[in-house]
């Protein structure tokens, strides 16, 4: 590690930091758009002038959108999301209880994609221009075209409907046994999976292909390297940066696609969360769920960008 | 001696971007005996580094063998499959690119990269590699032999890469080693040493080479013999000597031609006490935050100063890096100066061109190297001349295409031009729309920065010759800009010589006959290769003068 | 094989000189039949499309209903022709806002430059940090989802990522010698833009407008998916999946044609682009 490398780092952290400030500026005042008001709407149209005034008051709604966002702002930082309209139990409990199962969710899928689409992306662009690369290629093209939710409803035909392998649409909740909790995560992860590593193979096989174009591995073919060495000595160390961003981007979509998979298998996420939260129209939630998912994506970018600076030699030797 | 390399009526075509396929070596045959140094010598798209990377049994994707055979060592590469065909590459024929930069993996150490090749062809144990190498770093004439195979390719200077990369060539004792443009992407002062370094190696160790360029100076000094392409054709072939003194293809005499420029400055005008067109005073430029005086941190220009007298033309010579492209920017007010002064045609300039007025524009116009991406590869030849009629002069109609016919004939291309796209245009064509589009703004001065640098040495003294006779017909004043001393005193009657952003001299004819009296430019004058064998060895410089100024 | 787009046209001015594959033509065809599809859907739908035509649900295909009916008995291909319009109407709307929004922004600022490029940027860059789906559900939430606030909605989420690709074109248009060539005749801002700078990137991107048009009919699918894009009683794909996702353990062509629809359109808009000329879809060469 040396000052620059430090110094590029920390650079990126202050980046991340003031994004993730605009972010939540968007987010508060996008939910402060709401036509009507929130407080006639949580007590009804029956409520006297008095109760909508005290509850007003007590909500901070009499004050400037400016310094109310001050104010949630201060709270967000001290980890306190607010308390829901719906049912008035404190947002980050909530969140809290359900947060834990869409990072499961995430993280079995990120473990068997990213190894599997690797080793097909790396593959596919060794053997560019061949059958096996092809073959790749349609199947990714294909799942990238279509939405999240065709993919699930195909997983359901194929696995519950015709093959009768596991059951369709019920999460049974009981995940204490192996077979209960392959069965309740099996279907979100082959749908999350197909979906994150189409994208990944697509972007890493792109990466590899890019170094595989530098002059330095023409040089190393003159120089009487194997196919092989060419790849993994010469163009992977440099496509590490490139691939660590396909990574962290793919990784990236699962934020996306928890939303759609944990709605249609009816699993208790945080996504599942949310999207109840829109249909009650319970702001604190929303606003609290959403902080949290672009909070996710901001960590993973960043940490694909730090790595991109710390695996590029130029600097690593500077 | 045995022949070492036969090639016979190698015959490959290529596929270009829009799908045809055109064949761009077409029935080439030569030999090359053990020892011996050919050149191949051309233009760009002459065909030499395809016929050079072919010695090799390597074709560029894309690109395809026709026809013919390439024996190296009895045997017959085309014949051989691909792994066989590696296991000679780097052990008995081996490669020094163009650009060692770019060839160097950024990720490994300069020593790993080069032992690589012995590691791949398992032909002697690593540690004695390592040895040899160092050896050869010594012999190559590289600074700490013993250490800088430690190092990662970009913490090394390009002209050290260049030779680390003919380390890499000969560490597995080859038989053939193929240059290509070792040298093109130097400055003299650097091409020089690197050049006494491969030539030694080479007479040393008795090896066979391919010497790939378009420089026939440079190739004077390192071939034997030499091979003139054109098109993928062999146009004449023979020792050294021979071509030089007697051409026999009217080809080669023209490339001849062109590297004796006629060099002599026009005799003075008589309007010297006239005040100067152009004035540049004490002119501080560079990069980044200013600081409480004014002045940038990066300093690329440091205190410049220079005149111009009308009707003439002043030419800045100067490696990379020494900030004469800066103080043509500075000048046209692209880099607005931090300091000093710069006055044309009596007014004061605004330092950034957004404040100057429009007249003050038009008056000084700046053509650009590359005329790739300096016309809109978008834009017919007339929508590129016709808008600064426009703009300037607020032609249209009828009389904005006659004058752009006008500007046409004035820069010897065809009228019928005007409705092509750049794309369509050979690079000499260009080069003139470039310059006829200055023309169109009735300049009075014209920054032409390395204007004939991206261009083959034939059509480069065409735009030169073009130059002058524009000079004789309008009232125009070039500052030239080149790092070509050569093409600089083809144009220029007074030089302005720079160094790290400082001028070191301004060369007049009536001072010393126009030759440099300060140490570092009589190191740069000396150091431009002559058209003659035998110049290299004979050239004596003072050792200690290069390691002063030399930017290895 | 391959067919050449050339030998019809003109010498000089219009030569196209572009192969285009057999894959790239079948693909521009399914396209072109969807637009058509989303003009002419009265014509040619043979029943209303709120009509319960039958009272037995989730049929299965017949030749009085090519694809079958649908959870209340509506013939399912009627409602997938007029379903055609929503798709690729507000996602066509929505496209061409969020690409000329994000491209004029993107040119201003790589000409620009200075404090105005940063500051847009570095707040673009920030709207793309938040998820597209999560934008929308923020969004929706906030301001509801009827039609016109669905066009505007998508058209926000996707502008950022057109300015960003866009602006990073034009970076190294602008950073080519002509552009300072005409900068320093004096040129105006808007005769860099237009003159100089977009002719350059133009074709890059088209192609951009197309993926983004994708991923525009996907969060819109999604959307109505989730019951939070276009809202009953019409129905574009997604929310024609949403109502007949009841029929999907009986493997019902009311859920599955409405998905392969989907998919073609999708798939044709990317192989079209795959399949385009390298040259025009390289970013670099500009």
């Amino acid at each position: 590690m040396n000052s620059l490398i430090l110094r590029m780092v920390a650079g990126r952290l202050v980046v991340a930091l003031v994004t993730l400030l605009i972010v939540a500026v968007v987010i508060f005042f996008a939910t402060a758009l709401l036509p009507g008001d929130v407080v006639q709407i949580l007590l009804g149209q029956a409520a006297t002038p008095e109760a909508v005034k005290g509850l007003r008051t007590a909500m901070h709604l009499d004050q400037p959108a400016a310094l109310r966002f001050l104010l949630w702002l201060k709270n967000l930082a001290t980890g306190d999301l607010g308390v829901s309209y719906v049912n008035n139990i404190p947002v980050a409990e909530l969140i809290g209880n359900r947060l834990g199962n869409s990072l499961k969710l995430a993280a079995v899928t990120a473990a068997i994609s990213v190894p599997v689409a690797l080793t097909l992306g790396v593959t596919a662009a060794i053997l560019r221009g061949t059958l096996v690369d092809r073959m790749i290629a349609v199947f990714t093209i294909a799942v990238i075209s279509v939405p999240e939710f065709l993919v699930a409803t195909l997983a359901v035909i194929v696995f519950a409907v015709t093959l009768g392998w596991l059951p369709a649409l019920s999460m049974t909740g009981d995940v204490t046994t192996i077979s209960g909790l392959l069965k309740a995560f099996a279907m979100p992860v082959i749908t999350l999976s197909f979906v994150i590593s189409a994208q990944m193979i697509r972007m890493s096989r792109a990466a590899v292909i890019e170094t595989l174009n530098a002059p330095y591995v023409e040089m190393a073919l003159l120089k009487g390297a194997s196919r092989r060495r060419m790849v993994l000595r010469h163009a992977l160390p440099n496509a590490l940066g490139p691939i660590v961003n396909a990574v962290a981007l793919s990784l990236s979509y699962l934020l996306g696609g928890v939303i759609i998979v944990e709605t249609i298998f009816n699993y208790p996420g945080i996504a599942k969360l949310m999207l109840d939260a829109v249909s009650t129209r319970d702001l604190p939630l929303i606003q609290g769920c959403a902080m949290i998912f672009c909070l996710a994506y901001l960590l993973l970018i960043t940490i694909a960008d730090i790595v991109t600076i710390v695996s590029n030699p130029r600097l690593r030797h500077a | 001696m045995t022949r070492l390399v036969e090639v016979r009526d190698l015959r490959i075509e290529a596929r270009t971007d829009a799908g045809r396929i055109v064949e761009i070596i077409r029935g080439v045959s030569f030999d090359i005996d053990e020892g011996e140094i050919v050149a191949l010598i051309g233009e760009s798209g002459s065909g030499k580094t395809t016929i050079a990377l072919d010695l090799m049994g390597y074709t560029r994707p894309g690109c395809r063998v026709t026809g013919g055979t390439v024996t190296l060592d009895g045997v017959e590469m085309g014949a051989l499959p691909e792994s066989r065909r590696a296991t000679m590459r780097g052990s008995l024929v081996s490669y020094v690119p163009q650009s060692a930069a770019a060839a160097f993996n950024p990720a490994h150490t300069i020593m790993d990269q080069v032992v690589e090749v012995v590691q791949i062809h398992g032909s002697m144990p690593v540690a004695e590699a390592r040895t040899r190498a160092v050896g050869l770093f010594r012999a190559l004439a590289l600074p700490n032999p013993d250490t800088i195979g430690d190092r990662y390719p970009h913490q090394v200077s390009g002209g050290q890469l260049q030779r680390l990369s003919a380390a890499m060539a000969l560490i597995g004792n080859p038989k053939l080693v193929i240059f290509d443009e070792p040298t093109t992407a130097l400055d003299v002062t650097t091409q020089v040493e690197v050049l006494r370094a491969f030539k030694s190696v080479m007479r040393q160790g008795g090896i066979a080479g391919v010497y790939v360029s378009h420089d026939l100076a440079v190739v004077a000094q390192i071939a034997d013999r030499i091979i003139v392409l054109r098109h993928g054709e062999i146009q004449e072939e023979g020792r050294t000597a021979d071509i030089l003194e007697r051409p026999q293809h009217a080809y080669t005499r023209q490339l001849l031609a062109a590297f004796r420029p006629g060099a002599a400055p026009r005799p003075p005008r008589i309007d010297q006490d006239d005040a100067p067109l152009l004035e540049v005073r004490g002119i501080v430029a560079g990069y980044g935050k200013a600081d409480a005086e004014g002045l940038p941190p990066i300093r690329i220009l440091k205190d410049v100063s220079l005149s111009l007298a009308r009707g003439r033309n002043l030419g800045i010579v100067g490696e990379s890096g020494c900030g004469k492209s800066t103080l043509a920017r500075v000048i046209a007010g692209i880099l607005p100066a931090a300091r000093g002064e710069i006055v044309l045609d009596g007014r004061t300039l605004a330092p950034d061109f957004r404040q100057r007025r429009r007249e003050d524009l038009r008056d000084l116009q700046i053509v650009f190297q590359s005329a790739d991406t300096a016309l809109n590869p978008r834009q017919s030849i007339s929508e590129i001349l016709g808008r600064p009629l426009a703009f300037y002069h607020g032609m249209g109609g009828r009389a904005r295409e006659a004058r752009v016919d006008q500007l046409l004939d004035m820069v010897r291309l065809p009228r019928a031009l005007r409705h092509r796209r750049p794309g369509e245009l050979s690079g000499g064509q260009k080069q003139r729309i470039n310059l006829a589009r200055a023309l169109a703004a009735d300049a009075k001065l014209i920054l032409c920065d390395e204007i004939t640098s991206a261009l083959d040495t034939v059509v480069a003294a065409a735009i030169i010759d073009l130059l002058k006779e524009l000079q004789r017909e309008l009232s125009l004043s070039y500052l030239f800009i080149s790092h070509d001393i050569e093409t600089v005193r083809a144009i220029c009657d007074e030089v302005v010589v720079m160094y790290k952003g400082a001028k070191v001299e301004q060369l007049r004819p009536d001072v010393n006959d126009g030759q440099p009296t300060q140490p570092y430019s009589r190191l740069l004058f000396s150091s431009v290769p002559q058209l003659r064998t035998g110049w290299l060895d004979g050239l004596a410089q003072d050792p200690e003068l290069t390691r002063a100024f030399a930017q290895r | 094989m391959s067919v050449s787009l050339s030998s019809t046209e003109a010498p000089r001015r219009w030569r196209i000189g572009y192969r285009i594959s057999p894959v790239g033509a079948v693909a521009f065809l399914v396209i072109l039949a969807w637009a058509v599809v989303a003009v002419i859907a009265p014509l040619i739908a043979p029943h209303p499309v709120g009509e319960i035509v039958d009272f037995d649900f989730f049929q299965p295909m017949s030749a009085a209903y090519p694809m079958g009916t649908d959870y209340l008995g509506r013939d399912v291909l009627s409602r997938i022709l007029f379903g055609a319009r929503y798709t690729v109407g507000i996602s066509l709307a929505s496209v061409a806002i969020a690409c000329f929004c994000g491209v004029t922004l993107g040119m201003a600022a790589a000409v620009i430059g200075g404090f105005f490029d940063a500051a847009l940027s570095r707040f673009l860059d920030a709207l793309i940090s938040i998820p597209s789906k999560i934008m929308a559900l923020v969004l929706v939430a906030a301001v509801g989802s009827s039609m016109p606030v669905l066009i505007l909605t998508l058209a926000v989420i996707y502008t950022p990522g057109s300015y960003r690709f866009a602006r990073a074109l034009a970076v190294n248009v602008n950073a080519m010698d002509y552009v300072t060539v005409a900068r320093v005749r004096g040129e105006r801002l808007g005769h860099l833009i237009r003159a100089e700078i977009l002719p350059g990137i133009i074709g890059p991107v088209l192609a951009d407008l197309g993926l983004r048009f994708v991923f525009i009919v996907l969060l819109l699918s999604s959307m109505s998916f989730l019951g939070l894009g276009v809202q009953p009683p019409n129905a574009d794909w997604g929310a024609l999946v949403k109502e007949n996702i009841g029929g999907l353990s009986l493997a019902a062509p009311a859920v599955i044609f409405p998905l392969i629809a989907i998919a073609s359109l999708t798939i044709s808009v990317n192989l079209l682009i795959d399949n385009l000329p390298q040259k025009i879809r390289d970013r670099s060469a500009a």
